[in-house]
């Protein structure tokens, strides 16, 4: 092995449980009557959806769309009919619903027509937006869109990492993936380096996969690297490998990019070569379950397959077990409901069960001992961001860079009172983050409230000015009047326009005076009494008579 | 005797008119307290403290008229926040002060008849529409301050609660059982 490789500090070696897993090739599950697609897949904005209940959708057809800059499509894992876009279980800490399209396949499985992109060629940017619209997003559990990290301006990636670690337990997927479908692999990190410009090319993979190894350095071209790191987790964390590779630190509150490289995962690589080489948006992504099950092994679903139908092609969980976890046991949650669908984001399901997961004991009073610091990858103080989260104190807690911690879990794996760290740490940043949003939020309010006030201010004034300008104006022409009164009669216009009033007015009073009852002509006697009776009793009551105007309210 | 009068009389005029001349060109405009206060209030503007708006409300507190604990939708939180920015001890919201989850407002659009009032008083201008066309509300813009609820003549306008969802969940304060030492 030419290339020296530099280690982190920290780590830990917990139990693999991979064998379990990674046996068996990879099974491709058949179609099911029934999809749940979230709209929410990826980090960044939701999905707008494109179908309403009722529509009839293709395989591969894009239901969501991208929304704002850091957003990603969604599509219809097949043919069917949308039955509702409606909130959903997802698979989520939270246990909380999103929104989501539920569609029934009708088992024809009908693609609509994929064209396959000529990446060679393609203006950089279109490509991108075709990427996006393929709803590319990494699938090594971060899921943020692919078409934003494939670009190179103003980033000046020299180096490509792929990340076949895979350190967390129980997971095999992409152990897997990089056994059975190398040479698609490294098609993929091909478009990824065209369209990065990166002079070189690391695929980093632990070094307890050796099959995984032998068949990547068998497809890998002679300006492919494929390197064995030593097994310790997290080195598939994206800024660990980055330092055992090339010995280049992220520098705090930064990104790999920041020291000129860019990581994906491998699946994301398969993924990309699908797009490209095939036209085919993100349908499928290959998951590990295991655990407590029949058949544990790595399945190919596609998005939005219940994880009940999940755990079932696994043969089912076996009697006893007490709960499901989304992701590995060092950074995974307890999923709430298996109701919830396959996503992106969702790597492996293990069953649990109280022998392979026991009870976690009590937790004791910290008694400062160090252990997570030494454990701890990022070098950070996991006991002082303790003590400041615990009390809430969550400016202290990030003054010790709360906000570099990966949530790795090494310190809780290592803390000897077992106290649930990485809890805390996610507990302060999301007190953080929510207290950022609530700032911004004040901010915005502040602004748009002094600009009503601004405004308001400003219209009264414009109002007064007005007044004052109307007011000037008819003092003016009352001056002018009072001068010259002569000139004003003189003025032809006025005089034209008077004449027609005063002849108009005049037509109006004769016609009046002409008009006559036309009812009041040959009638008999004794109707023409009554008449003369009423025209009495109007006359003696003083009333309005026929001949002049209807009395008037004062004005 | 005299020389050592005039040098100090000299410094002493020198000195003061430094003063003086430092005094007018970094002449603090606003009350730095104000501003402050007012950062920490929630904007709202509201008025549930009695104050046309939040800034009205910092500077009365600021200048010593108004207690701290009269902000609702800043809550206890709020409270604390102030009171350690001045010095004094927190106390709970004051009486018949209630803090409410956030909301929004929503306008039934079936009802609304145009009328333009609720667009005079929402003090954010996060309501749209014109005379005799139908009004609605950016709710991204919402303070739900609840002002535009009394003016609408047709009762249109309800709060709802903003509920949370994946992306505003946050992480609970961790829950654990303390092994108890005999």
């Amino acid at each position: 092995m030419s290339r020296k490789l530099f280690t982190c500090n920290g780590g830990v070696h917990p139990e693999g449980h991979k064998d379990a897993s990674s046996g068996t090739p990879i099974v491709i599950l058949p179609l099911l009557p029934r999809y749940v697609v979230p709209l929410r897949q990826h980090i960044g904005a939701p999905a707008r959806a494109l179908v309403r209940a009722g529509d009839a959708v293709l395989r591969g057809q894009m239901i969501g769309a991208a929304e704002g800059y850091v957003s990603t499509a969604a599509h219809a894992p097949t043919s069917g009919r949308v039955v509702a876009v409606e909130p959903h279980e997802v698979p989520h800490p939270s246990g909380l619903t999103d929104l989501c399209v539920v569609i029934e396949s009708d088992g024809l499985d009908q693609a609509v027509e994929f064209q396959p992109l000529d990446w060679r060629n393609l203006d950089p940017s279109a490509l991108r937006n075709r990427i996006r619209d393929l709803g590319l997003a990494g699938l090594g559990g971060a899921v943020f869109p692919s078409f934003i990290k494939l670009n190179p301006e103003g980033a000046g990636i020299d180096t490509l990492i792929l990340n076949g670690a895979e350190c967390e337990p129980w997971i095999t997927c992409d152990d897997r993936l990089m056994r059975e479908r190398a040479a698609e692999i490294l098609q993929g990190v091909a478009v990824m380096r065209h369209m990065l410009g990166a002079r070189e090319v690391l695929i980093g993979i632990e070094d307890n996969k050796p099959e995984a190894l032998a068949a990547m350095r068998a497809a890998a071209a002679a300006d492919v690297e494929v390197v064995a790191v030593p097994t310790l987790y997290p080195t598939g964390g994206g800024k660990q490998l980055t330092y055992i590779l090339t010995g280049r630190e992220t520098p705090t509150g930064g990104r790999s990019t920041d020291v000129g490289v860019q990581v994906f995962n491998v699946g994301t690589a398969y993924a990309l070569h699908r797009a490209v080489a095939l036209g085919e948006p993100m349908l499928s992504r290959v998951v590990t379950v295991t655990g407590h099950v029949a058949a544990p092994g790595n399945y190919e679903a596609r998005l939005g397959t219940p994880i009940t139908d999940l755990l079932l092609a696994a043969g089912g969980a076996l009697p006893g077990s007490i709960g499901k976890l989304v992701g590995g046991p060092m950074m995974g949650f307890d999923l709430e409901d298996n109701a919830a669908p396959l996503t992106k984001a969702v790597n492996c399901i293990i069953v649990k069960h109280s022998s392979l997961f026991p009870a976690k004991p009590a937790v004791l009073p910290c008694i400062r001992c160090g252990a997570c610091a030494r454990a701890c990858p990022a070098d950070l103080q996991p006991f002082e961001m303790y003590w400041f989260a615990r009390a809430k104190d969550f400016g202290k807690a990030q003054s010790y860079d709360l906000f570099d911690c990966i949530e790795c879990g090494c310190c809780s794996f290592v803390c000897p009172s077992h106290i649930p760290l990485v809890d805390f740490f996610r507990f302060a940043k999301s007190e953080i983050w929510e207290r950022e949003r609530h700032k911004h939020d004040a901010d915005q309010a502040r602004a748009r409230h002094e600009f009503k006030e601004f405004r308001l201010e400003r219209e009264k004034q414009e109002k007064a000015e007005k007044l004052a300008a109307k007011v000037a104006e008819n003092k003016a022409r009352d001056a002018a009047a009072a001068a010259g009164v002569a000139e004003t009669a003189a003025d032809p216009e006025a005089e034209r326009k008077k004449a027609i009033l005063q002849a108009a007015l005049d037509r109006a009073k004769k016609a009046r005076e002409g008009v006559t009852p036309r009812n009041t002509e040959n009638l008999p006697p004794a109707v023409e009494k009554q008449i003369s009776e009423i025209e009495a009793r109007r006359a003696e009551s003083g009333a309005a008579q026929p001949e002049t105007d209807p009395p008037r309210a004062e004005s | 005797m005299f020389s050592a009068i005039l040098v100090m009389a000299g410094i002493g005029l020198v000195l003061g008119g430094v003063l003086g001349w430092a005094s007018i060109k970094f002449r603090v405009d606003d009350d730095p307290l104000v501003e402050k206060i007012d950062a920490i209030l929630p904007q709202t503007q509201c008025g549930q403290c009695g104050f046309p708006g939040c800034k009205p409300y910092a500077e009365a507190i600021a200048k010593g008229e108004a207690d701290i604990n009269k902000c609702p939708p800043g809550g206890e939180e709020g409270v604390k926040h102030l009171a350690e920015l001045l010095g004094v001890e927190p106390k709970p919201l004051g009486e018949g002060l209630e803090a409410k989850p956030k909301a929004v407002a929503v306008i039934d659009e079936n009802m609304c008849i145009g009328c333009t009032l609720c667009i005079q008083a929402c003090p954010v201008d996060a309501i749209v529409g014109a005379a005799k066309q139908m009004h609605v509300i950016v709710a991204d813009q919402c303070t739900g301050c609840e002002l535009c609820l009394p003016p609408c003549p047709v009762d249109c306008i309800h709060m709802e609660v903003i509920k949370e969802d994946v992306a505003t969940w946050k992480w609970r304060y961790p829950i654990h059982m303390m092994k108890r030492v005999e």
